[in-house]
């Protein structure tokens, strides 16, 4: 089940893709983060099958990483929310030249 | 325990039934992906990608990861979707209106052409590397599931070999939780 594995993982990384491109809200892009690290963990898992159960361990290591990224994220989003009141993208761009 | 997919995939034929249910989970995934990316409220926008998730889960199982599988439901669809829902209810974001995405049809063509070009790069690269030297013979992941169960060769890895990064995440966990507390604290109370 490789290749077919293989296959879906590129599409879910690819809509993941397109998600942040398309998408101003700051939650949403989050999301679509998460959802590229969860087509990354299948192709770990499918190639695991087959090249022994490290890929697993490192899908442990990704989900730890996400759960981190989203807790310091969205505490992030707390603060921005505070001081500006909107977390769309657009809008902030204090950093901008 | 032993599925009985396991069972057959430990015998070198896949059964039409397992290749049939590996696609109906991998494309419900991605169809809920693509309704997650499309949909303007956020609230349903994470209940789609929740949804995806559990397919995922399916998906894992089906592929001999039995444990991966269980703390996908837990720690993604359990935990951080929740956290994610949870912060969109507390700053009241769950309108559809409340942003506003790029405008245009030009933009959102190029942003789907950028989608497929790098879905088409992703395939291409897939199929010119064959890294067969190193395979382990079909079937090998299911028997050893039910020689010493589904987490017993995760935990035999993680522990021996992989010791350092396993103690390094605690302190990555543990860095996350002052980031989140300090972050998400009102300056006027701190000092």
């Amino acid at each position: 089940m490789l290749p077919e594995a293989m296959f879906f993982s590129a599409v879910l990384f690819a809509i993941g893709v397109v998600g942040v491109l398309t998408r101003r809200n700051a939650i949403i892009v989050f999301m679509c983060v998460e959802l590229m690290l969860n087509a990354v963990n299948l192709s770990f898992v499918a190639f695991a099958q087959s090249y022994g159960v490290a890929g697993q361990v490192f899908v442990f290591f990704v989900m730890t990483v996400a759960a981190a990224e989203a807790a310091v994220g969205l505490a992030i989003l707390i603060a921005l929310f505070r001081h500006r009141q909107t977390i769309d993208l657009e809008h902030i761009n204090i950093l901008k030249g | 325990m032993p599925t009985g997919s396991s069972l057959s995939m430990a015998h070198g034929s896949l059964p039409l039934s397992y290749t049939f249910f590996f696609y109906v989970f991998g494309l419900i995934a991605v169809v809920s992906a693509i309704l997650f990316v499309t949909r303007k409220s956020p609230v349903a926008a994470a209940l789609w990608l929740v949804n995806t998730m559990f397919n995922l889960a399916a998906l894992y199982v089906m592929l001999d990861a039995q444990f991966i599988g269980a703390i996908q439901v837990l720690v993604y669809a359990g935990a951080i979707m929740v956290v994610f829902l949870f912060v969109i209810m507390l700053l009241n974001l769950g309108h559809a209106d409340a942003t506003t995405d790029i405008k245009g049809l030009g933009t959102k063509l190029l942003a789907v052409a950028v989608g497929i070009a790098l879905l088409a790069e992703v395939m291409t690269v897939m199929r010119g590397h064959t890294i067969g030297q190193i395979t382990l013979p079909q079937g090998y992941a299911a028997t050893q599931i039910m020689q010493s169960g589904a987490v017993a060769p995760i935990s035999s890895v993680l522990f021996t070999q992989y010791l350092v990064a396993f103690e390094i995440t605690s302190v990555l966990l543990l860095a996350a939780v002052v980031g989140a507390v300090i972050l998400a604290k009102r300056k006027d109370n701190a000092a």
